[in-house]
């Protein structure tokens, strides 16, 4: 009896799961790839801009850690050829307080980035080529960190399997192909939740075809800025190195949304006066 | 950590008005206003850094009235720095005084407030009134166009200390550009070596007792203006300075009692500057150019070079950055210019970063004048320990200088320091 009625339970979740997102169903197993990538990003859209205060904390093999912290102020562009906006300011470690890094990205050109250094108040304009390099000497590259434009990305949906803490949630596991030459990767594994489209975790392959990172994403939060809409931000990010065991978590603060922040804000000239 | 007490609600009200410059200012001046009314709780933080450092002279000193005895100099420094911010951080008061002291040099024991000021920032303009650091320019061999701020000279050799300069600076953000319009009262005298202090030059200077083209001498106001934008892979800057000099000229004076001191004299400058970088794939191509009047006949000066980037070599975390750079500087068509030692050189640097967790990272160049070969290498280390602390090397050496350049004042003054920095 007990058994039956979980079984039911279960067809009832995967049926409305089914039923909520037609998209995942049809065609190949690349047309349902890049049809779930789009549903997250619908999900996803609208957020406007976001503030976000960032503990990071590093871990080496022999489990010594260091503690960066940081702040992250985002601004969504909704244009086709444009991506987001982001400006990161560090806190810590002390020597490298005030440091901020300005990103513009772009959808089909490299992006644009500038680092303030506040030693000499100089603005200086930066290559944007190096993504996968250690981001401030953490296991995350600075393409971990930034958001998914669905258009950067080649997809293949592998499989459906349970996922998430104790296995509770249904996942799509796609595959992702960064498109952008820049990457370090040759393909991300990515395990979405069916109910919310909400990435659980990624896996990281070199250039090699070697796994060489594991990023589990938790205590996820809904938000519900002004629009009605709800918003899932992940707040614990643990990144896993497979290669040398070392370890980086990023523990993301409550998210503030629509703050008022433009593009004003985010122009090379406003880094200056930056805190 | 910081900690706000911002009541959110004044802070939205700020942001979201388009107010004018003018409008704030009378807000300013007319607080009891309604409209104008503001929370006046805000945010209080210190942090600063405090060093111990040791320079080591591998020389004697080469000139007459310098002291034989410094080899090993130690010397040390403290800056803090306050931080009030009201309005959601669109206000802000910085103080941010510096304090040397050092063993051998008096006049290297100095203090200076490089910051204290009022920071206002509103829709699309800025405010900056008080004491501040401006920072202008592009290249590393040399800060060609940067003139806001007069040169700690004292500090180092590099000229990238600078005194705080008072000022008025109102920018504009626009579509086309940022604009900036500096107001600055007050100068600033560059600092100089005490006389029987190393790093000082042939001749000791009497920077005490300057003089001036201005009148006014050194309460001249200066005035300067600068637009700069970014577009594309396009960074640009153009700028023009009205003011008196940054560079003084050092006319010899016979003393009362035998020998020659040298006095600075500061000129009435106009100088129109241009600063430029693209960036492309893991380059930076870079431009600095000037043409300055006011030392006598007009001359022009440029820096050109580039940075390229090598990410992750070997396929290790590392990055090697290789640099190069031309110097030109055409001041002696103007023989009554300040002296440069950048009138024609070479420089070539290599950058090593290592990624890692302490932020390892070593710079080596030279910088070599294409006619006579006189040579200034330079090595720096630095590196992190711990949270809050950072280890500094940084060695200066002089070879084969030719007697008639500028580098030949510091041809016997090689020197290394040692610096041990905690942060706060």
């Amino acid at each position: 009896m007990t058994i039956s009625r979980h079984a039911l339970l279960g067809t009832a979740l995967a049926l409305s799961a089914v039923a909520a997102m037609p998209a995942a169903r049809a065609g190949t197993a690349e047309d349902r790839g890049l049809a779930i990538a789009e549903e997250m990003a619908r999900r996803d859209a609208g957020w406007g801009d976001s503030t976000v205060a960032v503990t990071m904390i590093l871990g080496n093999r022999e489990g010594e850690t260091s503690t960066r912290a940081l702040r992250i102020r985002s601004l969504e562009v909704v244009d086709a050829d444009r991506g987001d906006k982001s400006l990161i300011v560090f806190d810590r470690p002390r020597d490298v307080g005030g440091t901020a890094l300005l990103s513009h990205t772009h959808i089909h050109d490299a992006d644009d980035q500038w680092l303030y250094l506040p030693a000499l108040k100089r603005v200086k304009r930066v290559s944007s080529k190096n993504k996968s390099g250690p981001f401030v000497g953490s296991e995350f590259a600075f393409e971990d960190l930034l958001a998914h434009e669905v258009v950067k990305y080649g997809y293949k949906w592998l499989r459906d399997e349970s996922c998430g803490e104790g296995a509770r949630l249904r996942c799509f596991v796609v595959e992702r192909y960064p498109k952008y030459e820049e990457s370090g990767y040759t393909r991300h594994v990515v395990w979405i939740d069916v109910e919310e489209y909400r990435p659980l975790r990624i896996d990281y392959f070199d250039r090699k075809g070697a796994r060489l990172k594991t990023m589990t994403l938790t205590d996820y939060r809904a938000y519900a800025p002004e629009n009605a809409k709800t918003y899932w931000r992940a707040h614990l990010w643990d990144m896993e190195n497979h290669q040398t065991g070392k370890t980086t978590r990023l523990a993301f603060g409550a998210y503030d949304f629509r703050t008022g922040l433009n593009d004003r804000a985010f122009t090379s000239s406003r880094l200056t006066r930056v805190r | 950590m910081r900690v706000n007490l911002q009541a959110p609600v004044s802070a939205t009200d700020w942001r979201g008005r388009r107010s004018a410059p003018w409008r704030y200012a009378l807000c300013m001046a007319l607080p009891l206003l309604q409209a104008c009314s503001t929370t006046p709780t805000g945010e209080w933080n210190l942090s600063g850094e405090i060093a111990a450092e040791m320079r080591y002279f591998a020389h004697t000193p080469r000139f007459a009235g310098q002291d034989d005895n410094i080899e090993f100099s130690p010397s040390g420094f403290v800056q803090p720095e306050i931080v009030y911010e009201w309005n959601d951080g669109d206000d802000r008061i910085t103080l941010k005084p510096y304090f040397r002291w050092d063993a051998d040099d008096d006049n290297r024991t100095h203090g200076d407030l490089r910051e204290a000021n009022w920071l206002h920032i509103g829709a699309d303009w800025d405010l900056v009134v008080g004491i501040d650091r401006v920072f202008w320019g592009v290249t590393e061999a040399r800060h060609l166009v940067d003139i806001i701020n007069q040169v700690d000279q004292v500090e180092d050799i590099d000229e990238e200390d600078r005194l705080g300069q008072p000022m008025i600076n109102l920018r504009l953000q626009r579509d086309i550009g940022t604009f900036s319009f500096f107001v600055l009262p007050g100068f600033r005298k560059r600092t100089f070596p005490d006389a029987s202090a190393r790093l000082r030059g042939a001749l000791a200077i009497d920077d005490d007792d300057p003089s001036y083209d201005s009148g006014a001498d050194e309460r001249h106001v200066d005035l300067a203006g600068r637009w700069a934008h970014s577009f594309g892979n396009w960074d640009l800057g153009l700028a023009h300075f009205h003011g008196t000099s940054r560079e003084p000229r050092l006319l010899p004076r016979a003393e009362p009692g035998g020998g020659v001191i040298l006095r600075p004299h500061y000129d009435q400058i106009d100088q129109t500057s241009l600063d430029a970088q693209f960036t492309h794939d893991a380059w930076l191509l870079k431009l600095e150019a000037l043409t300055r009047s006011g030392h006598g006949d007009r001359f022009a000066a440029a820096v050109a070079g580039f940075e390229y980037t090598f990410f992750q070599v070997m396929e290790t975390d590392a990055d090697i950055g290789l640099l190069g750079e031309y110097l030109y500087d055409g001041r002696e068509d103007a023989p009554t210019a300040p002296p440069t030692i950048f009138d024609d050189d070479v420089f070539v640097g290599t950058r090593l970063t290592l990624n890692d967790t302490q932020d390892t990272a070593l710079l080596l160049g030279l910088v070599v004048d294409v006619n006579n070969q006189s040579t200034m290498k330079f090595v720096e280390l630095e590196r992190r320990l711990g949270d809050d602390w950072t280890f500094e090397l940084e060695a200066r050496l002089f070879n084969d200088v030719d007697d008639n350049d500028a580098l030949n004042n510091f041809r016997d003054d090689d020197f290394v320091t040692l610096r041990s920095t905690r942060h706060f």
